[in-house]
């Protein structure tokens, strides 16, 4: 079975081994426990578009595949930030009390120092109690399901209304911006429960690892973010072959036809949506522990659609083009915003990219949706191959087909 | 004395008394409609008689605002069924216009339509058997594709796709077939083999066929249903309505 | 005028500890209080000073005021002073010419703040009276913010001979309001009060309110005499906890053991790891620390806290109630009914200027929205760069007010010019992208998503990222108040003139005009729009640029009461795609609907949680989403066939 699997999907093993040389090179050339040619700051850009990657997978699937532009994908990823980010916090804090506490005569009770952790959390906000959501950060056990349960719950109840109501195209992809935008400005309140504007914080201090230091937790996160989208991508391809791919490009290019042949297609799209939203909350638990921060912007209807840019630009509907696409993009993005990129004089006027890299991203966007709708992953095309030939066909031709099947 | 004999399955379908108003426009119009398990039916009438939106209704996807519509040997309601429930049920459609998946190849498009577990749980998990291979081989021999599996349906004829359509169809091995012009778009030969075929069908199931060309309904042989304005304007033998005066005035005189 | 006022002032003053005299003996005789006055001591002075009635007293109390008094050192007597070049020009309290003084001889009597306030009540009684109708305006004016007893009867007995009518009037108000704080007969106050049911105005709810006043308390006993508001049930009207503290603060009931009470004891009597024989780890837990506490009190070495029960029993022994500080019911018991009418009334008029606002904000949408009705509506083109096209035309505004000065001419350059530049970025935009997207919408929406992102960073760079004023003409400055509840600046009547005006431009480019019909039939079947004649590359290219210079007029509009920055669009893109997809797309009416639906909607949300407005926000969204579910289509659904998709 494996065999027919990996037989179906040569691009997983490639894939694999691609991943593997990068990780194993990064390791060995890293500050933390090889040469020491990549310092830690980089290990971190590095581990966190691993983590960009596996979302970029995860946009692939819901929309190379399933042709549903969601722009709502990087709020799951924030979520799911969140998620870790609350236990994250809470022990870190509960740490700072403990030790603040024990130079007291009399030992803290429990209950001091969770009103402790509450006021030291809660305080930048005004606030001395700790809200009704946190009352699982306290555990880890506890705390870490909610990285794959609450996203899916809230996946879940927002695909149910979205698809029983049959909102299609565009007007689904500016219902999830809404859903991204709301859920952005609940966060941005201060009583949210989640420090407002704030956000958390801190969050590169893993619990009971203070003597570690950042070079070598760096490295870790890294390897765990590798291992962590190698096997997104296996789950992904293994989605994406045989039957339930072949269905969900049925959606994506007739999805009315696939009702007549009796498919419960809402059903299919729930599931998918859910799914994607956990593998995006589950990129974003890993991400935000390498960032530090996570704050009520990262949630901004914008972050999803540089989403949706980077798969464009990857070459959408094939799981290696997301991958492709979210790490050139955002390694690129790192370079310029980061004033890496020399500036351009012109004599009259010098092109500082951390000003103009946007502008250069955004035309760049416009190009590869005009001229290369196939993005990069579309270069592997142009290898010689006797399998593809004939009309080309994207996502969005689909729709044309639909209407003609029901007049 | 009597014996008790079980019931006779008269009917497959029942479509009785349903009216559809589109903005004012009344599309269907207390329309009645029986077909049995095995019968061959052909559907005629002008444009905009109401012979897309029927078929619309039968599968689910048009809600009437009045009348009953049943399906099976133990009647059921299909207006509260959704068009996957329907189709599960066993209504195949074939639209007009082959709509077939053109980014996939002809094998996928009949593992797609072959009749298995249609859940995404259990279609996620799915492995092609031996059996289904010899399946998909049986139908696309049945079609004349068997050379084609391989490719991109895209890259196919309209001809083939008609037949991939109808290949489709064959799979999901519906009880009621719904069939819109099979004939267009074909060539002389292929719609031989087309009546052929669904005479051959009608011997297992139920087939409604919509379809303008007279020539096609002759050779098919059968019952004939003429709409009009959304009701049903005369039934019988096709000699019996071309002979009905006004089914002559309102079709075939013009 | 003065002569029969003196009498009731005297009479008012009769009480206070200084009695009347002449004015030059009183300011001897508190020239000490008057030369360092103190805002706690110097009222009854300056009451003094008035009921002397002297006419030189007002003059005196002026200059004061003023820091226009001195003190001669020579004499201590009390002159008029002005600034010279070598010191000060001297006049006396009667008005007569003294001189002058070298600028050591005089002590400049300056007054603070406070006691300028003092003096300056004191002058009202004066100037009530003034010829000057100016004058008698800023005494009532300064009566208003400062009422005070004393001012009573000084304005009553103005009235009679009030001549300007409007002053009259005000003159009866205010004493109205006087009269039922400060006048002594119960009647003539509950008359007053009563007077003002119906009356929607701010100062009549201030002046009614304070009345109402309450302060809560807990007895053993219900006092006599005490104008109740309301007997509070512990557990019930307030929380037990709170109401055994209300005791501890009465001195009622001995304090409770906190917590942190608790500890600071046991760290108290921390001996050899132990307290009391309990380890210190043992203290760990709130059921170690109570064993150790009540070890402690067992030996007697703590005071026993007050436990469970004797907390109930004190409870149960005292009353507690709201006392309004207003000692005559009858005068509460009048305000509360007026109070309650007038409420009812405001809460009308509240909703009338909800309705409004609603309004204004639904006008906002529409603005915002129209264009996209065009775009989006009839062309079906997603344009996600439409909100920059907003900013387009609210920088277009600005750049315009940089060059001309005048900012009602400037408005008037810049509506058409914004028209022309967003106009222009349109019609470029579809020759070079969009048409060449057509039936690929998901792709429209990301390389328009391009477009947006590269023209916010555009604006950013060669604007900045702080935001620039665009400022509206004198003449759309202030509102129009129809009372003190109801109100709407002119802006917004302004912009929701301008979202009527492009209603009907819309409606009559659709239905009145070849391009309307050209552009109809074109959407409707480009194949057969081509056949007859028409070029559908030339409608598209006019139609998209229309709409898109439609966004730049709303940019000048939104701009004028927003600040203009490169976010400008982006703040408005997902609220006006809802308000079109809301009320159905494809139809003006709808996006009309969608608008008001929309503004309703979350005015009547800002209302109820008016703290919030991101809450209200995210409401909104919420509620759209589960409007959807019920109208997929928007309000204003196009049915059937003709539906399209």
């Amino acid at each position: 079975m494996t065999r027919t699997f990996l037989a179906r999907n040569p691009s997983v093993l490639w894939f694999l081994a691609a991943l593997a040389i990068f990780t194993l090179t990064v390791t060995v050339l890293a500050e933390g426990l090889g040469l020491g040619l990549i310092p830690t700051a980089f290990v971190k850009v590095l581990g966190k578009t691993l983590c960009l990657c596996l979302v970029a997978l995860a946009m692939d699937l819901i929309w190379g595949y399933t042709g549903i532009l969601s722009l709502g994908h990087m709020a799951f990823f924030a979520v799911g930030g969140y998620m870790t980010g609350m236990w994250l916090m809470y022990a870190r804090t509960e740490e700072i009390v403990v030790q603040a506490l024990a130079g007291s005569p009399i030992p803290p009770t429990p209950d001091e120092v969770a009103q402790g952790v509450a006021t030291q959390i809660f305080g930048v906000v005004g606030g001395s109690d700790l809200p009704a959501i946190w009352s699982f950060a306290h555990s880890a056990w506890l705390q870490l399901p909610m990285v794959v349960l609450v996203p899916a719950l809230l996946a879940m109840i927002f695909g149910w209304l979205a698809f029983r109501a049959r909102v299609n195209g565009v007007y689904l992809s500016i219902l999830t911006q809404a859903m991204t935008l709301a859920l952005a400005l609940y966060l941005f309140q201060n009583d949210s429960g989640l420090r407002g504007n704030n956000g958390l914080s801190g969050l590169q201090n893993l619990p009971g690892l203070g003597e570690v230091p950042q070079s070598s937790l760096s490295i870790w996160f890294f390897l765990a973010s590798a291992a962590l989208l190698a096997l997104g991508y296996v789950a992904a391809a293994f989605v994406t072959s045989g039957k339930f791919g072949s269905a969900l490009r049925g959606i994506r290019d007739d999805e009315q036809r696939l009702r007549f042949l009796g498919y419960p297609v809402e059903g299919y799209k729930l599931f998918v949506f859910t799914l994607t939203a956990v593998i995006a909350a589950i990129a974003g638990a890993f991400y935000y522990p390498q960032a530090g921060i996570i704050n009520p912007a990262e949630l901004a209807p914008i972050a999803s659609i540089y989403l949706a840019v980077w798969v464009a630009i990857g070459g959408r509907g094939r799981l290696y083009g997301a991958v492709i696409g979210a790490g050139f993009v955002s390694l690129l993005s790192s370079w310029f915003t980061g004033g890496m990129a020399p500036s351009i004089p012109l004599g009259f006027y010098t092109i500082h990219w951390v000003d103009w890299w946007t502008v250069l991203l955004g035309l760049a966007f416009v190009l590869v949706t005009l001229f290369v709708p196939r993005g990069i992953g579309g270069l592997f095309d142009k290898l010689p191959s006797p399998r593809r030939h004939g009309a080309q066909l994207g996502p969005d031709d689909g729709a044309l087909r639909e209407k003609e099947a029901d007049a | 004395m009597t014996t008790i004999a079980p019931p006779r399955i008269t009917s497959l379908l029942e479509v009785s008394g349903v009216s559809v108003t589109f903005d004012g426009f009344r599309a269907i119009n207390n329309l009645s409609f029986t077909i049995g398990p095995q019968e061959l039916r052909a559907v005629i009438g002008p444009n905009g008689a109401g012979k897309t939106t029927f078929m619309d209704i039968v599968t689910g996807k048009t809600r009437p605002d009045e009348g009953t519509v049943t399906f099976g040997e133990v009647p059921r309601s299909l207006l509260r069924m959704s068009e996957a429930q329907i189709a599960r049920a066993g209504v195949g459609r074939k639209f007009q216009r082959p709509t077939v998946f053109e980014d996939q190849s002809v094998s996928e498009n009949l593992i797609l339509a072959l009749k298995a577990q249609r859940a995404p749980w259990r279609v996620l998990f799915w492995r092609e058997t031996g059996q289904d291979r010899a399946k998909v081989a049986a139908l696309a021999e049945q079609v004349g594709l068997q050379d084609h599996l391989a490719r991109k349906a895209g890259e196919l004829s309209h001809g083939q796709k008609q037949w991939l359509e109808i290949a489709m169809l064959l799979a999901q091995e519906p009880r009621l077939l719904l069939v819109d012009e099979p004939a267009a778009g074909m060539s002389f030969l292929e719609r031989e083999q087309t009546t052929a075929l669904l005479v051959e069908l009608a011997k297992t199931r139920a087939v409604v066929v919509v379809e303008h060309d007279m020539e096609f309904i002759r050779r098919l042989n059968c019952k004939v249903t003429v709409l009009h304005e959304g009701s049903v304007l005369a039934e019988g033998s096709l000699d019996h309505v071309t002979k009905n005066p006004q089914v002559i005035e309102v079709y075939l005189g013009r | 005028m003065l002569r029969f006022l003196l009498p009731l002032v005297m009479a008012a003053c009769l009480a206070l500890p200084v009695s009347a005299q002449g004015l030059a003996d009183l300011l001897t005789a508190e020239r000490a209080q008057i030369e360092k006055p103190s805002r706690q001591t110097i009222g009854p002075v300056i009451d003094a000073i008035v009921a002397t009635g002297d006419p030189a007293a007002a003059a005196m109390l002026r200059a004061w005021a003023d820091r226009g008094l001195g003190l001669r050192k020579a004499d201590g007597a009390f002159l008029r002073i002005a600034k010279t070049a070598d010191g000060w020009a001297l006049t006396t309290l009667e008005g007569q010419d003294a001189g002058t003084a070298a600028k050591a001889d005089i002590v400049e009597l300056k007054p603070n703040a406070g006691v300028r306030d003092l003096i300056g009540a004191a002058l009202v009684q004066f100037t009530l009276s003034d010829p000057d109708p100016a004058q008698r305006t800023r005494a009532l004016e300064a009566i208003a913010k400062s009422p005070a007893a004393a001012q009573l009867q000084p304005l009553r007995a103005s009235i009679p001979a009030e001549t300007d009518a409007a002053l009259k009037a005000r003159k009866e108000r205010l004493a109205t309001f006087l009269t039922l704080q400060f006048e002594p007969d119960s009647a003539a106050r509950v008359a007053a009060i009563e007077s003002l049911a119906g009356d929607t105005s701010l100062e009549a709810r201030a002046a009614l309110n304070p009345l109402l006043a309450t302060r809560r308390m807990a007895a053993a006993a219900l006092p006599a005499g005490t104008n109740l508001a309301q007997r509070l049930t512990p557990g019930r009207d307030l929380t037990e906890a709170a109401a055994y503290e209300l005791l501890v603060a009465s001195d009622l009931a001995p304090a409770r053991l906190t917590l942190q009470g608790q500890k600071d004891t046991l760290a108290a009597h921390l001996a050899d790891g132990a307290v009391a024989g309990v380890p210190v780890a043992d203290l760990a837990t709130q059921a170690g620390r109570d064993r150790a506490y009540e070890a402690l009190e067992k030996a007697g070495t703590v005071p026993a806290a007050a436990t469970e029960a004797e907390v109930k029993s004190a409870l149960a022994a005292h009353v507690f109630y709201d006392a309004f500080t207003e000692p005559d019911p009858a005068v509460t018991s009048a305000a509360r009914a007026t109070l309650s009418s007038i409420e009812t009334r405001v809460g009308a008029m509240t909703a009338v200027d909800l309705g409004l606002d609603a309004l204004s904000l639904a006008s906002i949408y529409f603005l915002a929205a129209i264009g996209l009705a065009i775009t989006f509506g009839v062309m079906r083109v997603i344009n996600m760069a439409h909100g920059e096209f907003i900013m387009m035309g609210a920088y277009t505004g600005y750049v315009v007010q940089q060059l001309i000065p005048n900012y009602t001419v400037s408005i008037i350059v810049a509506l058409p010019l914004a028209f022309a530049v967003t106009f222009a970025a349109g019609v470029a935009m579809e020759r070079l992208v969009i048409r060449h997207l057509y039936k690929r919408p998901l792709e429209t929406l990301l390389a328009t998503f391009g477009i947006s992102i590269a023209l916010q960073q555009i604006a950013k760079n060669i604007f900045g990222t702080q935001a620039r004023p665009l400022t509206a003409p004198a003449w759309l400055d202030g509102a129009l108040s129809l009372n003190d509840i109801v109100s709407i600046s002119y802006i917004r009547i302004a912009i929701f003139v301008l979202a009527l005006l492009f209603l009907a431009f819309f409606l009559w480019l659709m239905k009145r005009t070849r391009l309307g019909l050209e552009v109809r039939a074109v959407t409707q079947n480009p194949a057969m729009a081509a056949s007859m004649g028409i070029d559908p590359d030339r409608i598209n290219m006019l139609t998209f640029g229309i709409g898109s210079g439609i966004a730049g007029i709303a940019g000048v509009a939104i701009g004028l009461f927003a600040k203009v920055t490169s976010e400008l669009g982006s703040d408005y893109i997902v609220q006006s795609f809802m308000t079109v997809v809301v009320g159905g797309v494809g139809n003006i009416w709808g996006a009309l609907a969608g608008a008001a639906m929309i503004g309703g909607f979350q005015k009547v949300i800002e209302w109820l949680n008016p703290s919030n407005t991101l809450a209200a926000q995210t409401y909104m969204i919420l509620f759209i989403i589960l409007f959807i579910q019920f109208r997929p289509r928007g309000i204003i659904a196009l049915k059937g066939r003709a539906a399209g998709d």
